[in-house]
């Protein structure tokens, strides 16, 4: 039996208000409120809602048959609760029916697995009790940020107890590698390793309603004539986008719905086919051998690298000085600084100041609220100032409390 | 006395400089007795608050007689306009290249045949467009308004009315004055436009007479534009009176000193100056933050090479700012620097210093030539500007002392004192 993974992934970043050179040190509300609500808003109508309904009818339709992945952030959970909390419901709903395996990833949609060993593990820790709170599952597969991953990542992910990651399957980051099998991490013949087939997925993600593109339009006997095409030994192709695909980056109008509609039926038409979920393919299918990635390797553009985020030296600095910043919030134990500071980590941040140029840039504009990757940085970077300047106040006025405190101490000591 | 006087812009619509200096100047002069028509492309609305002479280019009615210019020397005839050479505006609203022919434009004028007479030129009264052709339909209407006015002499404000000045004194055979605020060489550095270039030289050499903002600029048109020293008169820019900001107005957010640039981020201004004497204060003194305040087309460079540097924690942009934060910015600032690698006058020192901000000025521009009580550096030597913000941020008392004297300094400097000037030129002249 060949199998299917199909994984989609959901976020929403909390995006930033303009905030000004003149706000620095006098107002600390950064984040976009009206602008996120109504992104979102947006987005529920567009796709969250009629994706799950469809999933949902799919789901039923063929008795547990068809079986789906997702991740959802905990930024895009926390937006649900406070701007369209029947999303959650509806996502509830979806789960409910045992035919959805859930994803663990950083809760914030971070960049920390290539920076903060510690500040990844909290992030993962605490998106994993966020899905067993709303979801009531323990997730046993890994997915990073950007489906970012080196064998450092691996290892990472390894040691917090899952069985394995997603990650990208490009040609030039798996070399040789087919990214129709299983594969294990360097050194770790436990841990496993799923592929994205980046052809087949950006044939529908980025490509579905493209009409400069030969292939156009993609219809379903199309797509599956060119996986009965796959001529190399196979034995799982991996579907790996964004949820926004379905009503977003495809509209509607383009037919998406109903391509995914269709779909299944088609592939249970080809005999020798089933859906399976990430645990269940990396449980059933023995790994052909094992991938070694020294450096981090993503989902992004055609580098597949970490360029998208941190290629040039604006996005550098500002990582930089946010992450300056971990070891002075620690101790100061604030919460609205330690919020603040951590929906600042969203990769978003730095995916809007990308100065790349060439077609992927366009990718970079999905929901991006600024106008130039210029913009982006001094708006972010005079954010990041104010978050300093409050955390070295703090931190200014607990030393002085310590000193007073000590001084104290000393004089009852004289007492004696 | 009367004098036709030809401007591009005029307060409250302004880009920049010209508009400002042209109000000082305009000011001063009916403070010395001198009447002043004043005639721009296109009027606003407000301008009359500000002088009740005012005449809009818009409003002319030309007659077909009216002749664009009687001898358009050959060099002008194939004109040919960069977005970057223009004056006074930032580079964002630059429009693509224009290309015209003189003849061109001429004919097109022709061509345009009134349904209704008299006819009347749109102008857009701005930097953008079909600026050439607005140069020289500007042109036609000076002619209009040569012919139905009274006046004694003719006085043109940089480059953009010296064809209309030509035309205004081919008509009435009054003296022509041409008033140089800024070069092509001053805005375009190496890059100069030919035809901008021409269209200057060919003021300069119609002009009676040539005023400049400075001997700096005064230098600029005896070396590159061959115009004998003889008929240049230096006569430096002032200060509007009431604009200053009281000092204890300053609204203060930020614990560390601010030290501000602000001005358009093009070569000209020298902002990378500000940037690199920036890392090199940064290195002695963190309790400081650097503000680049404006807009223009180094701006991406500016912000890649203080992220490149790593003081993004440190130093700040603002974009361009509007009135009022202007002077919130100014009242913010501990120091205040003007990197400007070519500056014939240079205002914007005299606002900050009217401010009480101790000020450091690029020994490239005019207005070095007027201040004792600024710090004087050579644009590229960053070390000097860098060591002269240490010393006005470390140094107190010396802060206190510019902050003092520099008010009082540019107190002095009025327009009533500088139209004064130029209505002794104006007597000299008609006397001649």
């Amino acid at each position: 039996m060949k199998k299917f993974c199909l994984y989609f992934q959901i976020h929403q970043p909390f995006r930033l208000r303009s905030y000004h050179f003149f706000n620095i040190a006098k107002h600390h509300d950064y984040f976009d409120e009206p602008l996120n609500k109504r992104i979102l808003k947006k987005v529920v109508k567009n796709c969250y809602l009629p994706a799950n309904k469809l999933f949902l009818s799919l789901i039923k339709r063929y008795h547990g048959k068809f079986r789906i992945c997702l991740s959802i952030s905990g930024t895009a959970l926390n937006q649900f609760e406070r701007y369209a909390p029947e999303v959650i419901q509806s996502f509830q709903e979806l789960v409910s029916t045992g035919s959805v395996e859930l994803l663990a990833e950083t809760d914030l949609h971070s960049l920390a697995s290539v920076v903060s060993p510690r500040a990844f593990n909290e992030q993962v820790d605490r998106h994993r009790e966020k899905i067993g709170y709303y979801f009531h599952q323990n997730p046993r597969v890994f997915r990073n940020t950007e489906l970012i991953y080196s064998n450092h990542i691996g290892k990472m992910a390894a040691r917090m107890g899952f069985m394995g990651m997603l990650t990208e399957g490009a040609d030039h980051t798996s070399k040789t590698q087919n990214p129709n099998h299983i594969y294990t991490s360097a050194g770790n013949p436990t841990f496993k390793l799923m592929l994205r087939n980046y052809r087949l997925s950006d044939d529908i993600t980025f490509r579905f309603s493209d009409r400069a593109w030969d292939q156009w339009p993609l219809t379903v006997d199309k797509f599956i004539d060119w996986i009965c095409m796959v001529d190399q030994p196979y034995e799982i192709i991996n579907l790996f986008m964004d949820y926004e695909t379905f009503g977003e980056h495809q509209k509607k109008e383009s037919g998406i719905f109903d391509f995914m509609r269709n779909l299944p039926a088609h592939v249970f038409d080809l005999q020798g086919y089933e859906f399976c979920t990430p645990s269940e393919a990396m449980a059933q299918i023995a790994p052909i051998g094992e991938i070694s990635m020294p450096a981090p390797i993503s989902w992004a553009d055609s580098e597949k690298d970490l360029s998208a985020w941190l290629g040039n030296d604006m996005q550098k600095e500002a990582f930089e000085n946010l992450y300056a910043l971990e070891k002075l919030i620690r101790p100061i134990n604030d919460a609205s600084i330690v919020s603040d500071w951590q929906y600042l980590q969203a990769s978003d941040h730095f995916y809007y100041m990308s100065t790349k140029s060439h077609s992927d840039g366009e990718v970079h504009s999905y929901f991006n609220p600024y106008r130039s990757p210029y913009e982006a940085f001094i708006n972010f970077m005079n954010v990041v100032n104010d978050l300093t300047i409050r955390i070295t106040k703090k931190r200014t006025k607990k030393e002085a409390v310590y000193h007073l405190a000590s001084n104290k101490l000393e004089k009852k000591h004289n007492y004696h | 006395m009367r004098v036709l006087m030809f401007g591009w812009e005029f307060p409250p619509h302004i880009s920049g400089g010209l508009g400002t200096a042209c109000y000082g100047l305009t000011n001063g002069l009916v403070q010395n007795d001198i009447d002043v028509i004043f005639v721009v492309p296109k009027l606003f609305g407000e301008e009359h608050l500000l002088h009740e002479n005012i005449i809009s280019g818009s409003e002319i009615s030309i007659n077909t007689d009216d002749k664009l210019l009687t001898n358009v020397p050959e060099k002008l005839k194939y004109l040919k306009i960069r977005s970057e050479i223009l004056p006074y505006v930032s580079p964002e609203t630059f429009d693509k290249t224009v290309e015209k022919r003189i003849t061109e434009i001429e004919r097109e004028i022709a061509e345009q045949k009134p349904e209704v007479s008299p006819r009347k030129f749109q102008f857009s009264g701005g930097y953008k467009g079909n600026l050439m052709q607005e140069v020289y339909q500007y042109a036609m209407v000076a002619s209009r308004v040569a012919r139905t006015n009274q006046f004694d002499v003719i006085h043109a404000h940089d480059w953009l009315t010296f064809p209309a000045g030509i035309a205004a004194k081919e008509v009435s055979s009054r003296p022509l004055i041409a008033h140089v605020h800024a070069t092509e060489f001053d805005r375009s550095g190496k890059r100069v436009n030919k035809g901008v270039f021409a269209i200057e030289k060919s003021g300069l050499e119609a002009a009676d007479l040539v005023i400049t903002v400075s001997d700096y600029t005064k230098k600029i048109l005896v070396s590159k534009y061959d115009i004998d020293p003889g008929k240049i008169q230096t006569v430096h820019n002032a200060v509007l009176p009431g604009k200053a900001l009281e000092p204890k107005q300053k609204v203060k957010s930020l614990d560390e000193k601010i030290v501000t640039f602000l001005g358009r981020v093009t070569s000209q201004k020298g902002p990378l100056y500000f940037v690199e004497a920036a890392h090199k204060v940064l290195k002695k003194l963190q309790n400081v933050r650097f503000v680049m305040a404006g807009s223009g087309d180094l701006l991406k460079r500016a912000i890649e090479r203080v992220a490149a540097l790593r003081m993004s924690g440190n130093f700040h942009f603002t974009g361009f700012l509007h009135g009022e934060n202007v002077n919130t910015m100014l009242a913010q600032s501990a120091v205040y620097v003007m990197p400007s690698v070519s500056e014939p006058f240079g205002i914007s020192p005299l606002e900050a210093m009217n401010a009480n901000v101790p000020t450091i000025i690029s020994r490239q521009s005019g207005v070095a030539e007027v201040l004792k009580h600024a710090i004087k550096v050579d644009f590229w030597n960053t070390d000097a500007m860098a060591n002269a913000i240490y010393g006005i941020l470390k140094y107190s008392p010396t802060a206190k002392l510019m902050a003092k004297s520099g008010k009082k300094e540019v107190k002095n400097l009025k327009w009533n004192d500088s139209a004064a000037r130029i209505k002794a030129i104006y007597q000299e002249l008609l006397i001649d």
